[in-house]
């Protein structure tokens, strides 16, 4: 019955949009609307960003510097969308269970299938022998690459985003060769909270610092006296590259915080 | 934009699409919703969104593979369509 | 027949192929019955509109949207020389040999947002099966309607 309804409002929506693709642009046309504007109208503002934006703000990657200058304020909320997804996940799933509670936390066991070969319980001390040894080569290559994307976001593709989820992604290999027990040693639950936070932070800081000097919210021309720079070109560049830490810093703890929260059903004990 | 490629990728992205949702089995669910999403990245790589291409790699394919195999082992693997 | 084929399908060919994904998802989100599944189809529903902002910034020829840094630095010398001129808009840099980056932009941010509230999404269903010891829909509503028939 519920497959029948589906059907019919897939295919009414179907039909509709259909109707529409015809009214697109030729695929790869260089003089599309969105690509260099109306002819006789107003020119597309993509024109003016890949033409103006190294004039401006001396930075190659043309997709970064709009991302966290020209567009700067939605990626502020962004990362505050980020922040927030881990904190609900914290607050949806999250128990803390007395010691008193352990044995009837065993009971629950048996509601989750047991078509998964059972793995030792105790988180701390397991070490897995193929993956344990692969993950000891990885993750070190791993941190240091999520690293060099952060760094090199300025002339080739890369960013805050990407080298978050890297950096974030070290972490989870940890916790699954050797226990998430292990994984939370180095990165406590207190210091990933702290550090999401401390992400948000500085983009907004950095933002409101440009406040401090009479311009507006997130004009990164404005630590050009702050930063001893020549002209406000490098200061914008630079106040991109700070920007781009605080997003890093986020997307890292919250990737973390929200795998170790999931696999774990909210008691950070045991896991995978 | 190579478009013989593309086309062929378009292809594949619908049979990966069709094959997710068509498996019982929840876990081999999530590895061919990761091929989708690898898929998805080749495409755009192609196109020339390079950044969008990377954030694909990493989000879509590996973080989003990750976080559902780690409910699917809390809850129940099997489902009933 | 061939003739409609040629005119309306064969140069919007990646369009159609979006709308179809995109209702296989949409297809997916109302008619499964397992949550996890209407979560894939969501996900799936959610590429395919980023598929179509990207594709709308393709351009034939064109090149990924870096600037490399010689053809800036001879932009900045243009401009530091006085430049063509007030109101001349001959910059050095033609557009039309650059991907357009502003789809780019747009759903980058699209895709880091679909993660995170997918990792929300997965943990409710976890707490649903912690409740109702079951994902599926049609045994969670007769769940819910037992238990209100009881109150």
């Amino acid at each position: 019955m519920q497959k029948l309804f589906a059907t019919i409002a897939v295919i009414i929506t179907g039909a509709i949009l259909l109707n529409a693709v015809e009214d697109f642009p030729r695929f790869g046309d260089p003089h599309s609307p969105p690509n260099s504007g109306v002819s006789g109208g107003s020119v597309s503002s993509s024109v003016h960003y890949l033409q103006n934006t190294y004039l401006d703000t001396r930075v190659p990657n043309v997709v970064t510097a709009v991302l966290a200058d020209y567009r700067g304020y939605d990626t502020l909320f962004e990362t505050a969308v980020i922040l927030t997804a881990g904190i609900a996940v914290f607050a949806i799933l999250r128990v803390v269970r007395r010691e008193d509670e352990e044995e009837s936390a065993g009971s629950e066991e048996k509601a989750c299938s047991g078509e998964f070969s059972t793995s030792d319980s105790d988180g701390e001390g397991r070490h897995r022998v193929v993956v344990g040894t692969t993950c000891r080569v990885v993750v070190p290559l791993a941190q240091l690459f999520g690293f060099y994307i952060i760094a090199h976001g300025h002339p080739s593709p890369g960013g805050g985003f990407q080298g978050g989820v890297v950096l974030g992604t070290s972490f989870i290999l940890i916790a699954l060769a050797a226990g998430l027990g292990s994984a939370l040693g180095r990165l406590r639950e207190d210091m990933y909270l702290r550090l999401a936070c401390l992400g948000v932070f500085i983009y907004a800081g950095i933002g409101l610092l440009s406040l401090f000097f009479r311009r507006n919210f997130l004009d990164y021309g404005a630590l050009s006296g702050l930063l001893q720079t020549g002209g406000e070109e490098m200061a914008r560049s630079h106040g991109i590259f700070g920007v781009e830490l605080g997003v890093a810093m986020t997307v890292t703890t919250v990737m973390f915080a929200l795998f170790a929260n999931l696999s774990t059903r909210g008691e950070l004990k045991g896991g995978l | 934009m190579i478009l013989p490629l593309d086309i062929i990728l378009l292809i594949f992205l619908v049979i990966a699409a069709v094959l997710a949702l068509k498996l019982r089995d929840l876990l081999s669910a999530t590895m061919v919703f990761s091929i989708y999403g690898f898929l998805i990245c080749l495409i755009w790589a192609e196109m020339g969104a390079v950044d969008v291409a990377f954030t694909e790699a990493t989000v879509g394919a590996g973080i989003s593979g990750a976080l559902m195999i780690a409910t699917i082992f809390k809850t129940a693997r099997k489902s009933s369509d | 027949m061939m003739e409609w084929m040629k005119t309306t399908i064969v140069p919007h060919f990646n369009f159609w192929i979006y709308v179809v994904i995109m209702m296989l998802g949409l297809w997916a989100a109302i008619g499964k019955n397992n949550l996890i599944k209407k979560l894939i189809g969501l996900s799936i529903f959610q590429t395919a509109i980023l598929l179509l902002y990207v594709s709308m910034g393709v351009k034939e020829g064109a090149s990924i949207p870096i600037v490399d840094e010689t053809m800036g630095e001879a932009a900045v010398d243009f401009m530091a020389q006085g430049g063509g001129g007030a109101g001349a808009t001959a910059f050095p840099i033609n557009p039309d040999l650059f991907a357009n980056p502003l789809p780019h932009v747009l759903m980058l941010t699209a895709i880091v947002v679909g993660v995170a509230t997918l990792g929300v999404a997965l943990a409710l269903c976890q707490v649903i099966f912690r409740d109702f010891g079951t994902l599926e829909e049609p045994e969670i509503l007769n769940q819910i309607k037992t238990i209100q028939d009881d109150v």
